[in-house]
C-alpha cells in the first residue's frame, strides 16, 4: 500500500510542478491544487497506514486490544484541506480579476512588475 | 500557568471582528485599529518584561499538557518580535489614516491588517509546527487580499507571483511537517527537539531540514527564490508595503531561526553552512539588483532581500555572538526598513511619483522629511552611531571569530553597495534640483502633516536610540541568543520539568 501511495504522491508532485511551470494561469492553479493534494497524501502515508479500530477506549479499559489507526494525521489533513480550499478559492478570483484587467491568461505577459 | 501568551492572538482577532461588525463606520474602524494596536504593544511589552530574566512563558491551551495539547511558548526572541510587531502595527495604523484612499478602507483594510497581525503573532508564540503552518496560512491569506486590494494592474500581476510562490512554499512546508510527524510521532517543537537529538535517522532529518529551509527561505525572501518579493512589494500603497516589509519576511526568518536552533541543530556542518552560502548570495544579489533600479520602492524592496542575507548570516555562523547579532539586526531592520517605506510613501504623497528621475529638490522644500530619510538610510547602510552599525559590527566580529573570511568580505562589500544605493536615492530625490517643477500635491493641513510624520519620527528616534543604548540592547540580545543556543531551558519549560 505504501508503495502504491508513494507512486501516487510522486505523480501528483510531478504533475503539479509541471503544471505550475506552464504559462497558463488556469494550469498554474490546477498545479497548486495537485501539489497540496500530494502533500496531504504524504502526511497520510507518513503518519502510518494501519488498518485498525477507532482510537476510542471502551468504558473501563486501559489499553487498546489492537493498535488503532492514528487519528492525528487525519486531523492535520482535514485542516490542510480546508485551508487549501480557501486559498484556491481566493486564487481563482484573483486570476479571474487579473484576466479581466490584463486581458490574457499567459503568465509570460505578466511582466510589468519585473523591470 | 499564565494567560499572557494567548493575548497577542486574541486581541487582534477580537479587533478584526469588531471592525467587521462596524463595516460602514470607517472612522470607528480607524480608532479601533489604533487602540487594538496600542493594546497589543502594551501586552507585548508586558511579555517582554515577564521573560526578561530568562523565564519562558508557556501556556497549554485548555489545560492539555504538552505534547498532547496546543502549546504557546514565548521566550526572549519571541517577545522581541511581538514588541516590534506591536510597534509596527501602531505606526502603520496612524500612517494608514492619512495614506489610504477611502475605497481601500471601505473594503476592509483595517480588519485585514488585524487578521494579518493575528497570524504574525501566532507564528511568534506558537510552540507547535502544525500551528505554525496554520498561522502562516492565516497571515498569507490576509496578505494576499491586502496586496490585491484596490485591483490595479501592477498589483494584480504582483499578487499572482506572490500567491504562486508562497503557496508552493506552504506545500513544501506541509510535506516537511508530514514527514517529520511520520518520523517522530509529534509536532510539538520541544518534543521534536528531544526526538531529533536522540534520533538515529540522520539522513532523513537532514532532508526534512532542507525542505524547511526551502519553505521558510521562500517566505523570508532568500536566494534563490526571492523573485516574488521585488515583483509584489512595490505595487500596493505605502502603508501596505511598509507593513509587509516589516513583518512578513521577518516571520520567515523567525521560523528559520526557531527551527534551526531548536530542532535541526544536529548537523551544523552541512545545514548551517548551506544557510551561510544562501545568506551570502542573498545579500549580494539583492544589493546588485538595487543598483540597477531607479524607482524608490523598487530599490527599497530589493534591499529587503539583501538585508535578509545579513540576518540569516548570523544563523549560518551559528555561534552565540552571531545569533545575538542576528537578533539585533532583525530588530534594527524591521524598524529602519519600515521607516524607509513610510518616508517613500510620504514623498509619493507630496509629488505623486516614486521615480528617481522625476523627483528632486525635496531637501529644500521639506528638510524635516529629508532628515528622517537620511538617518534611516544611513542606519541601513551601517553608519555609526546608528543601530545598523552595531548590528553589522556584531555580525562581522562573529564572522571573524569563526574565520569565515569570505562571508565577512561579502558582508562588507554589500554594506558599501548599500551605502551607494542609499546615497543614490538621497542625491536624486532630495538633493539634486527638481528636473521640472512638480506641483505640491499635499492637501494636508500642517497639523495633519505633523501627525502623519509622527510614526516616522518615532522610528527614527528608535534607530538612534538603539545606537546610543547599544550596551543594554546588546546584553538583551546576548541573553536571548543564549536561550537559543541552549534549548534545554525551552524544552524543559514546555515539557514540564527536566524530563
Amino acid at each position: 500500500m505504501e508503495v502504491l501511495l508513494a507512486i501516487v504522491i510522486g505523480t501528483l508532485y510531478t504533475g503539479g510542478l509541471y503544471l505550475m511551470m506552464r504559462r497558463n494561469l488556469i494550469q498554474l492553479i490546477i498545479g497548486l491544487g495537485l501539489l497540496s493534494h500530494g502533500a496531504n497524501l504524504l502526511i497520510f502515508t507518513a503518519g502510518g497506514l494501519r488498518q485498525g479500530g477507532a482510537p476510542i477506549l471502551a468504558e473501563g479499559e486501559k489499553m487498546f486490544a489492537t493498535v488503532p489507526a492514528d487519528p492525528l494525521p487525519q486531523a492535520l489533513i482535514l485542516t490542510a484541506i480546508v485551508i487549501s480550499f480557501a486559498v484556491t478559492a481566493f486564487a481563482l478570483v484573483l486570476f479571474l480579476r487579473t484576466y479581466q484587467a490584463v486581458g490574457t491568461d499567459d503568465v509570460d505577459e505578466l511582466k510589468e512588475t519585473d523591470t | 500557568m499564565i494567560l499572557l501568551p494567548v493575548l497577542p492572538i486574541i486581541i487582534p482577532l477580537a479587533g478584526a471582528i469588531l471592525c467587521m461588525l462596524f463595516r460602514r463606520n470607517l472612522a470607528l474602524q480607524r480608532d479601533l485599529a489604533l487602540s487594538v494596536s496600542t493594546l497589543l504593544l502594551i501586552v507585548a511589552v508586558g511579555l517582554m518584561a515577564y521573560t526578561r530574566d530568562g523565564t519562558i512563558a508557556v501556556l497549554h491551551v485548555g489545560g492539555w499538557e504538552a505534547p498532547l495539547g496546543i502549546t504557546l511558548a514565548v521566550d526572549m526572541l519571541s517577545s522581541v518580535m511581538l514588541v516590534l510587531a506591536g510597534l509596527l502595527a501602531v505606526a502603520v495604523s496612524v500612517y494608514a489614516c492619512f495614506d489610504l484612499d477611502t475605497p481601500r478602507v471601505k473594503f476592509g483594510f483595517f480588519p485585514l491588517m488585524l487578521i494579518l497581525l493575528m497570524g504574525v503573532n501566532g507564528a511568534f508564540v506558537t510552540g507547535d509546527l502544525f500551528n505554525l503552518y496554520v498561522c502562516f496560512e492565516v497571515l498569507l491569506t490576509a496578505s494576499f487580499i491586502l496586496l490585491a486590494l484596490g485591483g490595479e494592474r501592477p498589483q494584480l500581476e504582483g499578487s499572482i507571483k506572490y500567491v504562486a510562490l508562497n503557496l508552493l512554499s506552504s506545500a513544501l512546508f506541509l510535506a516537511g511537517v508530514g514527514i517529520l510527524y511520520g518520523m517522530a510521532g509529534t509536532l510539538n517543537m520541544a518534543e521534536l527537539a528531544v526526538v531529533v537529538q536522540q534520533g538515529e535517522r540522520g539522513g532523513l532529518v537532514t532532508m526534512v531540514a532542507v525542505m524547511f529551509m526551502m519553505a521558510f527561505g521562500i517566505k523570508a525572501g532568500m536566494f534563490p527564490l526571492y523573485f516574488w518579493l521585488p515583483a509584489s512589494y512595490p505595487t500596493p500603497p505605502a502603508a501596505v508595503s511598509a507593513l509587509f516589509s516589516g513583518l512578513l519576511t521577518k516571520v520567515g526568518v523567525y521560523s528559520l531561526i526557531r527551527v534551526f536552533t531548536l530542532i535541526f541543530c544536529t548537523d551544523p556542518e552541512f545545514l548551517h553552512t548551506l544557510i551561510l552560502i544562501g545568506a551570502g548570495l542573498t545579500m549580494l544579489s539583492g544589493v546588485l539588483a538595487a543598483a540597477s533600479h531607479y524607482e524608490m520602492r523598487k530599490i527599497l524592496s530589493v534591499h529587503i532581500v539583501s538585508q535578509i542575507g545579513y540576518i540569516v548570516m548570523g544563523l549560518g555562523l551559528f555561534t552565540h555572538l552571531a545569533l545575538a547579532g542576528t537578533i539585533i539586526y532583525l530588530a534594527h531592520n524591521i524598524i529602519v526598513k519600515t521607516n524607509l517605506f513610510l518616508v517613500a510613501g510620504a514623498v509619493n504623497r507630496l509629488k505623486g511619483t516614486y521615480d528617481l528621475h522625476k523627483l528632486g529638490g525635496l531637501y529644500k522644500e521639506r528638510p524635516g522629511l529629508s532628515i528622517l530619510f537620511l538617518i534611516s538610510a544611513m542606519s541601513l547602510a551601517g553608519v555609526p552611531p546608528l543601530s545598523g552599525f552595531f548590528a553589522k559590527l556584531t555580525l562581522i566580529i562573529a564572522g571573524l571569530q569563526q574565520e569565515a573570511w569570505l562571508i565577512v568580505a561579502v558582508a562588507l562589500i554589500v554594506s558599501l553597495l548599500t551605502l551607494y544605493s542609499m546615497t543614490k536615492i538621497w542625491a536624486y530625490v532630495f538633493w539634486k534640483p527638481a528636473p521640472n517643477e512638480l506641483p505640491d500635491l499635499n492637501p494636508m493641513t500642517p497639523a495633519a502633516w505633523f501627525i502623519f510624520l509622527l510614526p516616522m519620527v518615532g522610528f527614527t528616534v528608535i534607530t538612534i536610540g538603539i545606537g546610543i543604548f547599544a550596551g543594554p540592547v546588546f546584553d538583551y540580545a546576548q541573553s536571548a541568543a543564549g536561550q537559543l543556543m541552549d534549548p534545554s531551558g525551552y524544552i524543559n519549560a514546555v515539557l514540564g520539568g527536566g524530563e
